[in-house]
């Protein structure tokens, strides 16, 4: 990561520089409000930048990507409340957990193509769900609740909301920087192939099934490791808050408004709709509308800007390409 | 004993109903290779139609379902042009994305203007009961209609030009093209057709149980699980889908908790789809 | 000369607002479901709240030892969703300064505000939230004026204990929090009064068809259904048991039948019965505050239809910050916090007393629920009181229909 390759990108620096400015702003004159405001936003970009490995570079959408953030959550907070764990260990943990099922699950349904893989990714998380509201050990439909104790060992419920918070922004330099490292790596050309076409690719001597499987596992960790940093913070998990579909396809809007297939593309999209959103949320006229203007967004994009945010940049100033990839 | 014969039965008069929900999904998804995301959306307005016609306006229940599939297919029209035209021949990202959107944008709208009430069209036929079991009129009656409109749709698209018009494009745009066929009229009729058939079953549905905004959803997902049984493209399947569908619901209730039946759907979906790629029912060479 | 008369105007306007301003408010906060599957009892509970503050304000604020405080509302839409109740409580108290809050409706929404009221040491009304187990993650400014989840059905096992000592319950409940506490309560209570339990089952929340599970229920012998969930599934469960025929004795269904709307169900709707936390015919004698009767009165005037328990709780909740904060001389948390802890006081709500053991921070100990029933008078459906007896506007119907 360090070799003198990627220090020469500008894109690696941005990363850097983005991922310091979420760590530092909330501090000035201990802004909480923005904290959590920029809490969300890391997550919904953590979020997008590994779907986009398999949306935007592999060609492969994964309607129902939520489902690893969901059980990173699960595996953290059952450790932790029924076993003690400490959270970055729980957290760690369980996202390892969670990439072991996701390779599990991805030998079933990656040998499927375009919609019928898409669908199935929805079977999965909507199975996920309702084997999750059955599952006693894990609270069934009720949830898993953690007691306000829980927040002792990082001293206190203040405290640990910062911890929480650097933790997570941390995680999302890490997805940013894992979405470089893969684009700039034989994987990521390998990929790309297998976007573009996955037969032509595969007689090219693309170890297509390996890649699929490497690359679906992998966009698993990070989620899962936000999903556990996020529902230990919220100090309470039920299968219709970790398995939510509309946050999932949040996800997706915020990779197609930023642009697909780039690095800070999806990063960026889904700040710009995390913001959006929630602006959405809170004024008074339009607060029941975020549906709409969510929709009506997504689909002026892919009508006509499929590139998005990254793609209209591209095109209108093609040196740009250089240096925001 | 008869417990569960009457659970399996019951299963196949909803299922049927199912079947016809799906069959405007599979009919759009073989004609121009688009997974209608708007569908449960198209489903709970065929829902608010029935409602509106029979209940504010006074029409009888049953002779309200054409005017609604007549709605349904001219708003289906409207949908193609808006959102699905410019994606026809692009990846099949896009149109699933546009119809998605589409989607957003209708249950925003209409939680903004109904929020999460519940509406109840209130029906009463006179039902059969045996052995304390009853076989609710309602239910009768929405297999039935289901089984005519299925025969209706089979007339139509094997019996009329516009029906061969679609069979052509849907086997190959371009041959129909260059045999004058004017494919992007076809593709819009298929695609009004498409959303009439999700809208009346909509308001065949709102005859059973009472529905909110959010309600198509719930239909949307299994008429996936449906459409993935009977084979893509195949009206047919579709409708025996839907009835096996139910017969599984059925058939499972009476021995496991109801919660389970979800987690049973969802498996029997993901396995049939990576085991039985062209659906268990393909009458079609996919 | 004009723009000296300006300047003039403008500072007369200053000073009048400077004045004004002298004037005290007391913020609030709280999210509601304007949307989602929670809105419409949700609603009900907000439209409690602001006629409160509509009849506090009009009689010129609360008074806390020599201020007057005028309240005033911040809420946002939680979209009945726990995801984003957190980073709205953090809004309301950061950004939009609320003294005090009042909770969001339902029992898994509340458990996750009170996470975020707890960490920055406000006080939170929970009206809304029956489910125990909130209260129990060791809170210490949170306070609950609903009767807990596990009472919910103990009316309903009294009184078949008494019509139908030999009765056999189909527990059928939807698969959420507060469905699932009473349900596990209702099983002990059951077996300690010697009923069977034919049938117990769950359903996911979302469900719209019962037909399959009424023939569970017709199958298993049973004569008496307890359960439900809210609103959406209790509306179908009742009007498919009236469809299919099902023949049972008792049905006694969770939130759905309390509302008004419910009546528009019709024959289906006669005789089903609901716990309801406080009903417009109760007869409490408040110690402050307004008499069941008049409070009824001033809301459907204002309102144009009949209080249910959620708008009733709202109001009571409003309320009881109001006795507290006048009590304590002061708006400071801890003192008002000390005024709740030491409450025991009777409302139109009915009783009211706040646990105080650390392990139960909140959970209110004396607030009864009642019994209603849908009867048909005179070919209207009116819902009547039926348990308890010494509360009771009318005989109960037994068999319900």
């Amino acid at each position: 990561m360090h070799s003198p390759r990627f220090l020469g990108k500008p894109t690696y620096w941005l990363i850097v520089l983005a991922t310091l400015a979420f760590a530092f702003a909330p501090l000035w004159h201990d802004n909480v409000e923005l904290r959590e405001e920029l809490l969300l936003a890391a997550i919904y970009v953590i979020l997008a930048s590994n779907l986009n490995l398999m949306i935007g570079y592999a060609g492969y959408i994964n309607f129902g990507n939520i489902v690893f953030f969901g059980l990173g959550g699960y595996f953290c907070v059952w450790l932790v409340s029924s076993h003690g764990w400490p959270l970055v260990a729980a957290a760690l943990a369980g996202a390892a957990a969670v990439s072991v099922l996701a390779l599990l699950f991805g030998l079933g349904i990656l040998r499927l193509r375009g919609a019928y893989f898409a669908l199935s990714t929805i079977g999965v998380n909507e199975g996920v769900k309702a084997f999750v509201a059955n599952f006693t050990p894990w609270g069934g439909s009720t949830g898993i609740y953690l007691p306000i104790d829980a927040f002792a060992p990082l001293g206190g419920p203040a405290t640990a909301l910062w911890v929480i918070y650097f933790l997570l922004v941390a995680v999302m330099g890490l997805s940013l920087l894992l979405s470089f490292a893969i684009r700039n790596s034989k994987l990521g050309l390998g990929l790309l192939a297998i976007g573009q076409n996955e037969d032509a690719a595969a007689v090219l001597g693309v170890p297509t099934p390996r890649y699929k499987a490497f690359v679906y596992s992998v966009s698993a960790f990070l989620p899962a490791v936000a999903g556990a940093l996020f529902f230990f913070k919220s100090a309470f998990i039920q299968p219709d808050d970790a398995f939510d579909l509309v946050f999932s396809t949040e996800a997706i809007v915020g990779v197609m408004l930023g642009g697909q297939g780039t690095v800070l593309g999806p990063a960026l999209g889904a700040f710009v709709y995390e913001e959006l959103r929630s602006t959405l949320l809170t004024a008074e006229t339009f607060s029941n509308f975020q549906m709409v203007i969510a929709g009506a967004l997504l689909l002026l994009i892919v009508l006509f800007v499929p590139g998005g945010l990254m793609g209209w940049i591209h095109r209108r100033w093609p040196r740009a390409k250089k240096v925001l990839e | 004993m008869f417990g569960i014969l009457a659970s399996i039965l019951d299963g196949v008069l909803v299922g049927a109903v199912y079947g016809l929900a799906a069959m405007g999904l599979t009919l759009i998804w073989g004609v121009m290779n688009v997974i209608n995301l708007t569908h449960g959306a198209m489903i709970v307005a065929g829902m608010f139609g029935l409602y509106y016609l029979a209940s504010a306006a006074g029409l009888p229940t049953y002779s309200a379902i054409p005017p609604v599939a007549v709605a349904g297919f001219g708003f289906g029209v409207c949908l193609y042009w808006i959102a699905v035209h410019r994606v026809i021949g692009r990846p099949p990202l896009m149109s699933l994305l546009a119809t998605f959107a589409a989607n957003l944008v209708l249950i925003g709208l209409g939680t903004s203007a109904w929020g999460t009430v519940l509406f109840n069209v209130p029906v009463s036929l006179p039902g059969l009961t045996y052995e304390g079991y009853t076989f609710t009129g309602t239910h009768m009656m929405a297999a039935v209609l289901t089984a005519a409109i299925a025969g209706l749709l089979y007339l139509f698209l094997y019996r009329t030009r516009q029906g061969k018009a679609i069979r052509a494009v849907a086997g190959n745009r371009e041959a129909a093209e260059l045999n004058g066929i004017p494919t992007t009229r076809v593709l819009a009729l298929a695609f009004g057709l498409g959303v009439a058939l999700a809208c009346t079953s909509g308001a065949l549905i709102a005859t059973l149980f009472p529905f909110t905004v959010l309600s198509g959803a719930a239909y949307q997902l299994k008429s996936f699980v449906v459409t993935v049984l009977g084979g893509l493209g195949n009206p047919a399947g579709a409708l025996l889908g839907g009835v096996a569908l139910g017969l599984l619901e059925g058939a499972m209730t009476p021995f496991m908790p109801v919660s389970w039946t979800s987690i049973v759907e969802f498996v029997v979906f993901v396995v049939v789809l990576i085991a039985f790629p062209a659906g268990l029912l393909s009458f079609r060479r996919s | 000369m004009a723009r000296q008369i300006l300047v003039a105007a403008a500072a007369i306007l200053f000073a009048l607002t400077a004045f004004a301003a002298d004037e005290d408010t007391l913020t609030i906060g709280y999210t509601v479901s304007r949307t989602g599957a929670l809105n419409l009892d949700s609603l009900a509970q907000e439209r409690g709240f602001e006629m409160w503050r509509d009849e506090v304000n009009a009689a010129g604020g609360i008074k806390a030892g020599a201020k007057r405080y005028k309240v005033r509302f911040v809420t946002y839409d939680d979209q009945s969703q726990g995801g984003r109740v957190q980073q709205l409580y953090t809004r309301l108290i950061v950004q939009d300064h609320a003294q005090f809050l009042f909770s969001p409706y339902s029992s898994g929404l509340v458990a996750t505000a009170t996470v975020i009221s707890e960490q920055y040491g406000k006080l939170m009304m929970s009206i809304g939230g029956a489910e125990g187990k909130t209260y129990q993650l060791g809170n210490h400014y949170l306070f609950q004026t609903y009767t807990p989840a596990d009472q919910y059905l103990s009316g309903a096992i009294a009184l078949l204990k008494e019509k139908n000592p030999g009765a056999k319950i189909a527990l059928v409940y939807s698969d959420d929090p507060f469905s699932k506490a009473v349900a596990s309560a209702t099983r002990d209570q059951a077996k300690q009064a010697g009923l069977s339990l034919v049938l117990d089952e769950s359903y996911p929340p979302s469900q719209t068809d019962f037909s399959a599970i009424i023939n569970k229920i017709v199958a298993s012998g049973a004569d008496a259904l307890l359960g439900g969930g809210h609103y959406p599934d209790g509306a179908t469960l009742a009007r498919q048991l009236y469809d299919q025929k099902a023949s049972l004795k008792w049905a006694t269904l969770l939130v759905a039948p309390d509302s008004p709307q419910f009546a528009s169900l019709g024959a289906a709707a006669q005789g089903i019965s609901v716990p309801s936390q406080w009903a417009p015919q109760v007869t409490y004698k408040p110690d402050f505050g307004p008499t069941p009767a008049e409070f009824t009165k001033r809301f459907e005037a204002k309102y144009n239809i009949a209080p249910g328990y959620h708008a009733a709780g709202g109001y009571a909740g409003g309320m009881l910050f109001q006795h507290a904060i006048e009590r304590a001389g002061s708006v400071e948390p801890d003192r008002v916090a000390a005024e709740l802890n030491k409450m025991k006081a009777t409302t139109l709500w009915g009783g009211t007393q706040f646990s105080t053991d650390p392990k139960s921070h909140g959970l209110q100990l004396s607030h009864q629920m009642v019994l209603t029933q849908w009867q048909m008078e005179g070919g209207k459906l009116v819902k009547e009181v039926i348990w308890p007896a010494s509360a009771a506007t009318a005989k109960v119907a037994f068999p319900y229909r």
